[in-house]
């Protein structure tokens, strides 16, 4: 073998041993303990698709329901985070004295721990001392419940992401600003105002960083796990019991790991699926070069 | 002529008005956690709210340094934060050399699969993972937290750093191979120092990702004391629900080095996030 590609395979031999120990070996195992009844003390059997079908069968009622908030979640967050942090890059895109400054402002909440801004939103939301109840009765607006309601506690965790949506607003900004300014000049000399270049351009060149986002914004937003776990633990009456948190409650708290490996491969399957169709339906991404 | 300028300077104060409207929105949970950290339990209670505590109360943070052993769950994360970066930083800086710079059959296959691991949800491999640590170390160990980052230090930064490497001019290696320098010479002493850039944006995403992890010590440290700082905080939360000066002086105490160490290195923070998405 040639010295360059042994030292090839050498020195990318790290990343492909971790990728066979810690992504493949482990997605295989998860998918042969959910065919058994593995749970940790018990000498285990394989008990074919019994995890999914009592699943499925409703005979645990937690599944749906979680299942339900989940995506009730995503159905909000996705376009709630997508669209204030597109927002907020136009904001941020434009020249002002101290954009350096207010842009480090807005990131900045994207790196605080998530057990961190828990506690802040836990001390913020409170319903009888809390600040946020505290502006709306100074603005004699009704308060609200908040992550203490069963109507209102997926709501208010989905909104709690406009705080920390820095990074996707900074991966807007970056597209936003590889914009070619000709086209902007064009729509000018064509007398197009600010509505007609943000619809005809600034959208449609944007689409390929709008479908990444959306895509990861997915991806994450099924997995969805601390916030809920440290500021609702599920409640009120498994309100916000989101998926990672049922998942997580099966396998460490009720030590049921095969049904938990079962859960996490329907997730896998519907994270899957979706991604599929948002890439089948993708005909409104725009990219510069297959121009037909 | 006039009106016109007239409408720019009405859009001029808009976008101000915007502009100090949003900064304020973003700074107003961190105020209120740094002004309730510093006020007496009947101060904090008080309706209307009071803005400014007065006088401070500094021994608050004192109080929640002391009645949680913060100072050894620093510690604790430390350990982890800096045996993980090391591996992370060494790992996948020679993983990318190989995939930007080397010539080898499979080389996109491989880099392909790595890639595809970063879709996957992290729940799917969590239980096998957890229970094959379960096996091969004992209980509160950081091994798990610690040794994958010594495998490749996570597809991301593979991605990240190969994206830099590939761009430095292959004459570079040649020159060296001529010269009789051997490959992971090349990767040592020309590579790694011109990829200071890319290798400080790694490290600070790394350190943050650590730091700020709940999910992985939740599962593998049970003890308290060999708990992190975000488990630290999580046990408090749970000890003191109506102390909330004392939850805001340790949240304070907790978000503190990763804001610093984003203000440090913020323009670093910005270039990586910007690489990110130009993966889609």
């Amino acid at each position: 073998m040639r010295k360059e590609e042994a030292y090839g395979y050498l020195m990318a031999a790290p990343a492909i041993l971790g990728f066979f120990i810690f992504t493949l070996g482990p997605l295989l195992a998860s998918l042969w303990l959910s065919f058994t009844d593995y749970s940790v003390t018990n000498v285990y059997k394989f008990v074919g698709l019994a995890n999914y079908k009592r699943l499925f069968s409703g005979a645990d009622p937690f599944f749906y329901k979680s299942l339900g908030v989940t995506l009730y979640y995503v159905a909000l967050s996705v376009p709630i985070t997508i669209v204030s942090s597109f927002l907020m890059a136009l904001l941020l895109k434009q020249k002002f004295k101290g954009r350096g400054l207010v842009r480090v402002i807005v990131t900045m909440p994207s790196i605080v721990p998530a057990v961190a801004v828990a506690t802040i939103f836990l001390w913020l939301l409170n319903p009888d001392i809390g600040l946020f109840n505290e502006i709306l009765r100074a603005l004699h607006l009704p308060t609200s419940q908040f992550i203490y309601s069963e109507t209102t506690v997926v709501p208010t965790l989905a909104m709690m992401n406009i705080w920390t949506m820095g990074s996707t607003m900074l991966i807007f900004l970056a597209g936003l600003e590889n914009i070619p300014e000709q086209y902007y000049e064009a729509a000018d000399v064509d007398g197009g105002g600010p509505i007609y270049k943000l619809f005809h351009i600034t959208i449609p060149m944007m689409s390929p960083t709008i479908f990444f986002n959306l895509i990861m914004g997915l991806i994450n937003g099924f997995q969805t796990f601390t916030q809920a776990y440290i500021m609702t633990e599920g409640g009120p009456n498994n309100a916000s019991l989101f998926y990672s948190v049922y998942l997580y409650r099966e396998a460490f708290t009720n030590q049921r790991m095969a049904v938990a490996c079962a859960l996490a491969w329907v997730l896998f399957v519907i994270v899957l699926l979706l991604t599929l169709v948002v890439f089948r339906t993708s005909g409104w991404v725009y990219y510069e070069g297959d121009r037909q | 002529m006039k009106a016109y300028r007239l409408r720019r300077g009405a859009g001029r104060t808009a976008l101000y008005i915007a502009v100090i409207a949003v900064s304020l929105m973003y700074l107003l949970p961190l105020f209120w956690m740094v002004r309730s950290s510093l006020m007496s339990a009947g101060e904090i209670f008080l309706i209307p709210p009071v803005w400014i505590p007065n006088p401070p109360r500094w021994s608050n943070y004192t109080k929640a340094l002391t009645t949680i052993p913060f100072g050894r769950y620093f510690l604790n994360t430390m350990k982890i934060v800096v045996f993980n970066l090391l591996g992370t930083v060494l790992s996948s800086s020679i993983c990318a050399f190989s995939f930007a710079r080397l010539r080898w059959r499979g080389r996109e296959f491989f880099f392909a699969l790595l890639m595809s691991g970063m879709m996957l949800p992290g729940a799917v491999t969590l239980i096998p993972t957890f229970l094959g640590w379960r096996a091969v170390v004992p209980p509160n160990s950081y091994l798990p937290l610690i040794v994958p980052a010594w495998f490749g230090g996570g597809a991301f930064n593979i991605f990240l750093l190969r994206q830099f490497m590939r761009g430095i001019p292959l004459s570079l290696d040649e020159a060296a191979l001529v010269d009789g320098a051997s490959y992971p010479r090349i990767y040592a002493q020309i590579i790694l120092p011109l990829s200071k850039t890319p290798l400080i944006v790694v490290s600070l995403f790394q350190f943050l990702g650590v730091w700020n992890d709940f999910l992985g010590p939740l599962i593998y440290v049970n003890r308290e004391r060999f708990f992190t700082l975000a488990l630290g905080l999580q046990m408090f939360i749970g000890y003191y629900t109506a102390q909330w000066e004392l939850l805001m002086a340790a949240a304070t105490i907790v978000l503190v080095p990763p804001v610093i160490l984003f203000l440090l290195g913020q323009k670093f923070f910005t270039r990586g996030i910007a690489i990110s998405g130009l993966k889609g």
